[in-house]
């Protein structure tokens, strides 16, 4: 067998052969005899690259350069130059051939670089629908500590000291909540993972359930065993189908291995969960409203106390805990309540995933630690606002939650700094504004939707959230006063203190954290019929710039309602009763001649 | 599949599963790639169907096409990651059946990352 120092390889597919590799071959094969290294140099004809349109291809290995495009009368200096003096001809180079660590690794990456991930750690990195992937990444070792080595109580002290707090909204303290439930007597208890997921822009608990869908059982059957429950429920709504075939899939495989069923592990532990596909209304994610619809009724929320802990599903004690707060707590039993509590603030331990969305640059979900600052998350992981757009606000906490100016970009997120701050967590959407968001507009728009979802059965939320939405309404349109400012804060403050459930005492919280942070704009809408940001179509109209309009009549075409009028090359007029502020004219316009006023 | 009946058992599961997945990444090339929902909503199954044809048409039977769920780079899905047995994870973006016979010709049969698409790197895993 003979040895080659090198390989040629010219690609002989159908795309290179038409573009003349057998040509090619030949010339190679020529200039190859004349440097009388046809013995060192051994050319291969290859299978298409895929690359046709920049063929014929040659590589050479050792090194792996690929040229392209490369003629008859390139290959002698190939030939000459790389095979012979070792010096590549770049200019044939497809692009320089980067040598593979200047590829930005994850860890370098903007999105990446300050994430810390626990919730997220299998996310994107295993197959979902693979125990066994699951297993080799220390999946159910958790489980299998607990079951061998620790007491109930014991798993709510560790729980108790990660300082873990409830993910869904509220930021409740886990361990006391399952306190609580441990400590009721009776003979039967549930556990309920809340996976209804309602707020809009917020897709966390989805794409842990559909990436990581065993952590989420893993952490249940640990909570279940710490309060006492030998039964389950996921409750997921019935638009994640993808969530619930891959959770149905990873009970099933649970159940195979015996992570799951009777007798875990061997232990005499026992755990059932099922599956309860949810309509898809924003108020049963409630919690007495979510049980209310496990039990078939209508999912409408119900005064407490009694709380779920100790009167909950069936009547029985029940915990009811949130997507990625049951995601953390395998990490926190296989790793132990100090590592996960050497992460975040001191009321505030681990991380948070978020949705970052709206004029940001990078968007998508991020895992940072709690503690990091609104910049970090919208300057170095969003990587800000669009080129020569200012930021204005971000609004935190889906429709609980409330807008943050720039004044708090320095504000730690963490449960006690956000709702101090007059927002909250909330399931942890972030959604950033620049200037060209109303602030009213962004009030009415969370309002309008709790207003929607309202279960309509205390007055306050279902009335008092109409009259908020009226009064906006009106500002928006140029016909508020200044008095019905002090009237929204008044009826907002009335609403948090009177509704019967958390999204009515919830639902003014868009309005008085605008109001808080963006009077102003409220202000110059009511005194100077303005919308700064030029989102309220009543107080706005386009004028064309008499001294700018060329008379080309490009924009008559681009108007739906024929509100523009004029001769040809003199300037033309715009009909403000016709004109429905579409801005097609805006658009159209090759001279920026309409003007938005 | 046997049921496990303590954490003996499981710890072996465990480690006969990671061997499983060390072996298949040193002698096995892979395509990863991300099916959560908004990979699936961006077209993410016509990209698999276009990787199953180009490897068959290529003869390449050394590549396992593997999925994964969302790793939070949502709006540059389709994501999918190549890995060249015993090499770091490469994502590339915003992939369309197009780019298929790119990526396997360069990155599967080549070696060479097609650096365009480029997303970003992970460490061997
Ligand atoms: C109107 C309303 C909607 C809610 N929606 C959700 C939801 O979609 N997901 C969720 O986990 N919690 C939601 N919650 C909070 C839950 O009622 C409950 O507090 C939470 O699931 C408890 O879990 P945690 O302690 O793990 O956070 C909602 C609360 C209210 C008042
Ligand atoms: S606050 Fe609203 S959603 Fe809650 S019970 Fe009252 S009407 Fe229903
Ligand atoms: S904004 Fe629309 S409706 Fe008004 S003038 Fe321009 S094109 Fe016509
Ligand atoms: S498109 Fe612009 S320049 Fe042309 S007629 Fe209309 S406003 Fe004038
Ligand atoms: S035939 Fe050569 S790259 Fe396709
Ligand atoms: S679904 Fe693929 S990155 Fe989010």
């Amino acid at each position: 067998m003979t040895f080659y120092r090198g390989h040629l390889l010219v690609c002989g597919g159908e795309g290179c052969t038409s573009s003349g590799c057998n040509e090619v071959h030949g010339a190679f094969r020529e200039a190859m005899r004349k440097k009388k290294i046809e013995d060192e140099i051994k050319i291969v004809q290859t299978g298409c690259h895929g690359y046709c349109e920049k063929g014929p291809l040659v590589v050479v290995y050792p090194e792996g350069v690929m040229y392209n495009r490369v003629g008859v009368k390139d290959a002698s200096e190939i030939v000459n130059e790389h095979l012979v003096k070792g010096k590549p001809v770049t200019r044939l180079f497809l692009t320089d051939p980067i040598s593979v660590d200047q590829v930005p690794k994850y860890e370098e990456l903007d999105l990446f670089r300050k994430q810390h991930r626990i919730a997220l750690r299998n996310c994107g990195m295993m197959d979902p629908d693979s125990v066994n992937e699951y297993i080799a990444r220390g999946g159910y070792s958790g489980l299998a500590k607990m079951l061998d080595t620790m007491q109930p109580a014991e798993v709510v002290n560790e729980i108790k000291e990660s300082g873990l707090r409830g993910r869904g909204g509220g930021g409740f303290p886990t361990a006391t909540k399952w306190e609580f439930c441990s400590k009721a007597k009776s003979n039967k208890k549930y556990i309920i993972c809340n996976a209804d997921e309602g707020d809009p822009g917020a897709f966390m608990d989805r794409s842990l359930l559909e990436g990581d869908p065993h952590s989420v059982l893993e952490g249940m059957i640990i909570a279940g065993y710490a309060i006492g429950a030998d039964e389950g429920y996921l409750y997921i709504r019935a638009e994640y189908p993808l969530a619930i075939k891959r959770i149905r899939n990873a009970i099933n495989q649970a159940k195979e291995l015996g992570l799951l069923g009777e007798n875990i592990l061997g232990s005499g532990f026992n755990m059932e969960l099922k599956i309860k596909e949810g309509a898809g209304a924003f108020v049963c994610g409630e919690e007495t409203a979510l049980i209310a619809s496990i039990e078939g009724e209508r999912g409408v929320p119900r005064s407490r106390p009694p709380f779920p802990a100790i009167k909950g599903l069936f009547g029985k004690p029940t915990i009811i805990n949130n997507v990625e707060t049951l995601a953390n707590i395998p990490y926190i039993i296989d790793q132990g309540a100090q590592t996960f509590a050497s992460v975040g603030t001191d009321k505030s331990k681990g991380t948070k995933v978020f949705a970052l969305t709206g004029k940001v640059k990078n968007s998508g979900l991020v895992e940072v630690p709690m503690g990091i600052s609104v910049r970090e998350i919208v300057y170095e992981i969003g990587g800000g606002t669009f080129e020569g757009k200012k930021f204005k606000a971000v609004q935190t906490g889906g429709p609980s939650g409330g807008c943050l100016p720039e004044s708090k970009l320095d504000l730690p997120i963490d449960y006690d700094s956000l709702a101090s701050a007059g927002t909250i967590m909330g399931s942890g959407g972030l959604v950033v504004m620049d200037e060209d968001s109303c602030m009213i507009d962004v009030a009415k728009y969370f309002l309008t939707f709790t207003r929607k979802e309202s279960c309509g059965k205390c007055t306050p939320c279902r009335e008092g959230t109409m009259r908020l939405l009226e009064m906006l309404e009106k500002i928006t349109a140029g016909e508020g006063e200044m008095a019905d400012l002090d009237r929204l804060e008044r009826l907002a403050k009335t609403i948090k203190t009177s509704a019967l459930c958390g999204l009515g005492q919830t639902a003014p919280n868009p309005i008085l954290s605008t109001l808080q942070y963006f009077r102003k704009e409220y202000e110059t809408h009511i005194k100077d019929k303005k919308c700064p940001a030029g989102v309220c179509q009543a107080l706005f109209f386009y004028r064309i710039d008499d001294h700018i309009c060329v008379g080309c009549g490009v924009c008559i075409k681009a108007c739906p309602t024929d509100a523009i009028e004029g001769e040809r090359k003199q300037a033309h007029h715009l009909d403000m009763e016709k004109c429905i502020k579409c801005g097609g004219c805006v658009d159209a316009c090759p001279f920026h001649a309409v003007i938005k006023e | 599949m046997k049921k496990l009946t303590n954490k003996d058992e499981l710890q072996a599961l465990r480690q006969q599963a990671q061997q499983e997945i060390a072996e298949r990444n040193q002698n096995k090339n892979r395509i990863i790639v991300g099916m959560g929902t908004c990979g699936i909503a961006a077209g993410a199954q016509d990209v698999v169907n276009e990787i199953l044809k180009e490897l068959q048409r290529r003869h390449i039977t050394n590549v396992e096409v593997v999925r994964t769920g969302c790793i939070g780079m949502c709006e540059r899905e389709v994501l999918i990651d190549v890995v060249r047995a015993g090499e770091d994870r490469v994502t590339y973006g915003q992939v369309v059946p197009r780019d298929i016979p790119r990526i396997i010709g360069e990155h599967i049969v080549n070696g060479r990352i097609v650096e365009d698409m480029v997303v970003g790197r992970l460490t061997a895993v």
